[in-house]
């Protein structure tokens, strides 16, 4: 039988790393990750946990050890954020153009400058070009089917990506909730063990991994990247219809909440997506048509889901804890290649909010319902608004 | 007659055809390592080829892996340049997890291994794992275009070092990695030089059976890069010890109070003059206009043995 205990975020991806049984552990210690890692050493200690953890001397080498790991072969998990990630950058590519199925457990926290350990999805959205796929999850029982759900489609032989699940900093690592913990027996059934088809570094069979790629090949390589991007969101619905199936739990690519007579949806990733929830509620008891809509898988991005859920909208609000200078908010961007050749399609609006850790209020959720309403009545106003931003102190 | 054994394996790990350049040194380390291991092997699993390879990004890794050719006859692997260790380190661990017997080799040059995979190098051999670090030490980023590293000696012309009116070449002294990664207390840290290949046979024999983690760092010249004769690599590299710029010394345990040495002089004094070393490298030409900075040379290597507890007299 399933077990119900209370934890935090962080435990929990350390439940699902016990769970899926990686053989190699490497991780840093980060703020606010960290508790991942202990809890691993804890399992371990304990010998519930059988794999090797490398104490590494830095995320860039835990992310290299991870690569070394999986090329042998073997199931590789680490656990990081914020700066780490950044780190890890460089490596991030080689794991993907490799082709090895790694899974990073991420406490979603701001990068530098100035230093802050809170939310926002700076660290994992800057790596949506390394060829990971990206989850985030609403709440700790999320973080924990999401990681068992991430290696499950990684490790699919039409995919054979790394993957990121991201859970917010604080407001999900560091918070209780009661989480299920499904049996170990279903876990081994849905995952298996992990035998990679090739032979990865093995002495038997010998082969050649990080060659040099000139440019009579290296395109040719990266479209395979591109092409087991796009054969993700097949394998997605796969595991996501089997992880209901033998855990109960429904993942949508794009889940919708009162959307379907709304004029505005308020569109989110992450933890964030449970307050537009209750936002909704209140909305819709004072007679507002709105709706919210939660996108829990980043990359690839679900493009026909949110083309269906944009006709559905008069105005498509997207709330985002990121920016990249320049243009937008970075899902705001990829919205606008999504619907720049819809016929019909919504006013799109950019909202950056609960940058740093900043909480996200209802008063701050108003402000953006009144712009998207102005919006809607035709009203010209900014495609990309800063939310709660302390006008008094610039 | 006998036939006698052959001194080393007739096994091969490290095919022709490879792209470096001719004469190169490090391409000799590539191939007497790999032999070397293997031998280790098979005495120490009964296997020859129980030992894979993590290799950093430079030359050896260039000249040798172009898709879809490879010169690699053994399990291979390259991810990026500073983190050879750390892969090494992930492979060792899955090894393990999968029961396989074996070693893993990791190979940088000297600027993969001093510079910037100095840290990852730490950490490997502070955890203690199951690796042989190889660093070929041709003295500076050769695979860039010659530019100097911390291992690069001083004095010498590198495309970042340029000698001129206000520079003498390369102004620091070499920063020696084995010392650095034998206060690690590793079990096993050697330098070695191409210009005696059978003391580092031996020695990548000795690192690759010892239990935990090892370390060779072995001087091993560039033709393009030192501006020398491509038919001269190996006696440039004998010149090096013979002439008391190359120490050759093992440290087990990171104990220094009993250095091993190799090819000392009994009397500590070396016979063949530093200049013979220096005056057919183009990289130290401009110091025979120059004696002051030979003789700093000189110093700067009388201290490194008399830390290494030895009083030397360089010609």
């Amino acid at each position: 039988m399933p077990m119900r205990k209370v934890m935090k975020c962080n435990e929990a991806a350390a439940w699902a790393a016990k769970l899926a049984k990686p053989k190699v552990v490497a991780a840093f210690p980060i703020t606010p990750s960290t508790l991942v890692p202990e809890k691993i050493s804890e399992f371990i200690a304990d010998g519930e946990m059988d794999a090797e953890f490398i104490k590494v001397e830095s995320e860039h080498s835990a992310i290299s050890a991870c690569v070394g790991a999986s090329a042998a072969g073997v199931r590789a998990f680490t656990a990081t954020a914020s700066q780490g990630l950044a780190l890890m950058h460089e490596v991030l590519f080689i794991a993907a153009g490799m082709r090895l199925p790694i899974v990073i457990a991420i406490g979603n926290r701001s990068l530098s400058a100035p230093i802050n350990i809170w939310n926002d999805w700076q660290d994992s959205i800057s790596e949506r070009d390394t060829g990971w796929m990206q989850f985030y999850a609403e709440n700790n029982q999320e973080a924990l089917d999401l990681i068992l759900i991430a290696f499950k489609v990684a490790e699919n032989e039409r995919v054979l990506l790394p993957a990121m699940v991201g859970f917010d900093a604080f407001i999900l690592t560091h918070t209780v909730e009661p989480v299920e913990i499904p049996d170990q027996e279903v876990v081994d059934e849905f995952l298996g063990e992990y035998v990679p088809k090739h032979a990865y570094l093995d002495p038997a069979k010998p082969i050649t991994q990080g060659a040099l790629g000139f440019p009579a090949h290296y395109m040719e390589v990266r479209y395979t990247v591109w092409e087991a991007m796009e054969n993700a969101r097949q394998v997605i619905e796969e595991v996501f219809d089997e992880f209901e199936k033998k855990f109960g739990r429904r993942y949508y690519m794009i889940e919708e909440y009162k959307t379907d007579d709304a004029e505005i949806i308020l569109l989110t990733m992450g933890s964030l997506a449970g307050t537009l929830k209750d936002f909704v509620d209140k909305k819709r008891e004072e007679g507002v048509k709105i709706g919210a809509a939660k996108m829990t898988v980043y990359r690839p991005f679900p493009i026909e889901e949110f083309r269906a859920l944009a006709k559905k909208a008069k105005v498509l609000a997207i709330l985002e804890k990121d920016i990249s200078f320049g243009i937008s908010g970075a899902v705001f961007a990829d919205a606008g290649r999504v619907l720049v050749n819809e016929k019909e399609k919504p006013i799109l609006l950019d909202f950056i909010i609960g940058l740093g850790g900043r909480d996200v209020t209802f008063e701050n959720l108003e402000e953006v319902v009144e712009i998207s309403k102005k919006a809607l009545v035709g009203e010209k106003v900014e495609e990309v608004n800063w939310i709660g931003l302390r006008k008094e102190i610039l | 007659m006998a036939i006698r054994k052959p001194p080393i394996t007739t096994r091969e790990y490290w095919a022709p055809g490879h792209a470096a350049c001719a004469g190169c040194g490090p391409a000799i380390v590539m191939k007497l390592a790999t032999k070397a291991f293997s031998e280790a092997m098979e005495e120490k699993y009964g296997d020859p080829n129980a030992f894979a390879i993590a290799h950093a990004t430079g030359c050896m890794e260039v000249v040798s892996a172009v898709f879809p050719y490879t010169a690699w006859k053994a399990p291979w692997i390259h991810v990026a340049f500073e983190n050879a260790a750390a892969a090494a380190s992930g492979v060792e661990a899955a090894w393990k997890k999968l029961g396989r017997k074996g070693k893993i080799l990791a190979i940088g040059g000297d600027g993969g291994t001093a510079d910037i995979g100095l840290q990852a190098l730490s950490g490997m051999l502070e955890r203690r794992h199951n690796v042989v670090y190889l660093m070929y030490d041709n003295e500076a980023y050769m695979n860039t275009g010659i530019q100097r590293s911390s291992s690069t000696p001083y004095g010498a012309w590198t495309t970042t070092s340029p000698p001129g009116k206000y520079s003498i070449g390369e102004d620091k002294p070499k920063k020696w990695v084995a010392l650095i990664a034998a206060a690690h207390q590793a079990p096993y840290v050697a330098t070695a030089s191409i210009g005696d290949p059978y003391d580092f046979y031996r020695k990548m024999k000795k690192a690759a059976s010892v239990d935990g983690p090892a370390f060779v760092q072995v001087l091993a010249p560039c033709v393009p890069g030192w501006r020398i004769p491509s038919e001269k690599t190996v006696e440039i590299a004998r010149l090096a010890i013979e002439s008391g710029l190359w120490p050759l010394f093992e440290i087990e345990n990171g104990d220094f109070y009993n250095i091993k040495f190799q090819r000392f002089p009994k009397d500590g004094k070396f016979k063949k003059p530093i200049e013979d070393y220096l005056k057919i490298q183009g990289r130290f030409k401009h110091l025979f206009k120059r004696p002051e900075a030979i003789q700093e040379l000189k110093n700067q290597i009388k201290e490194v043995w008399r830390i290494l507890g030895k009083e030397v007299e360089l010609l």
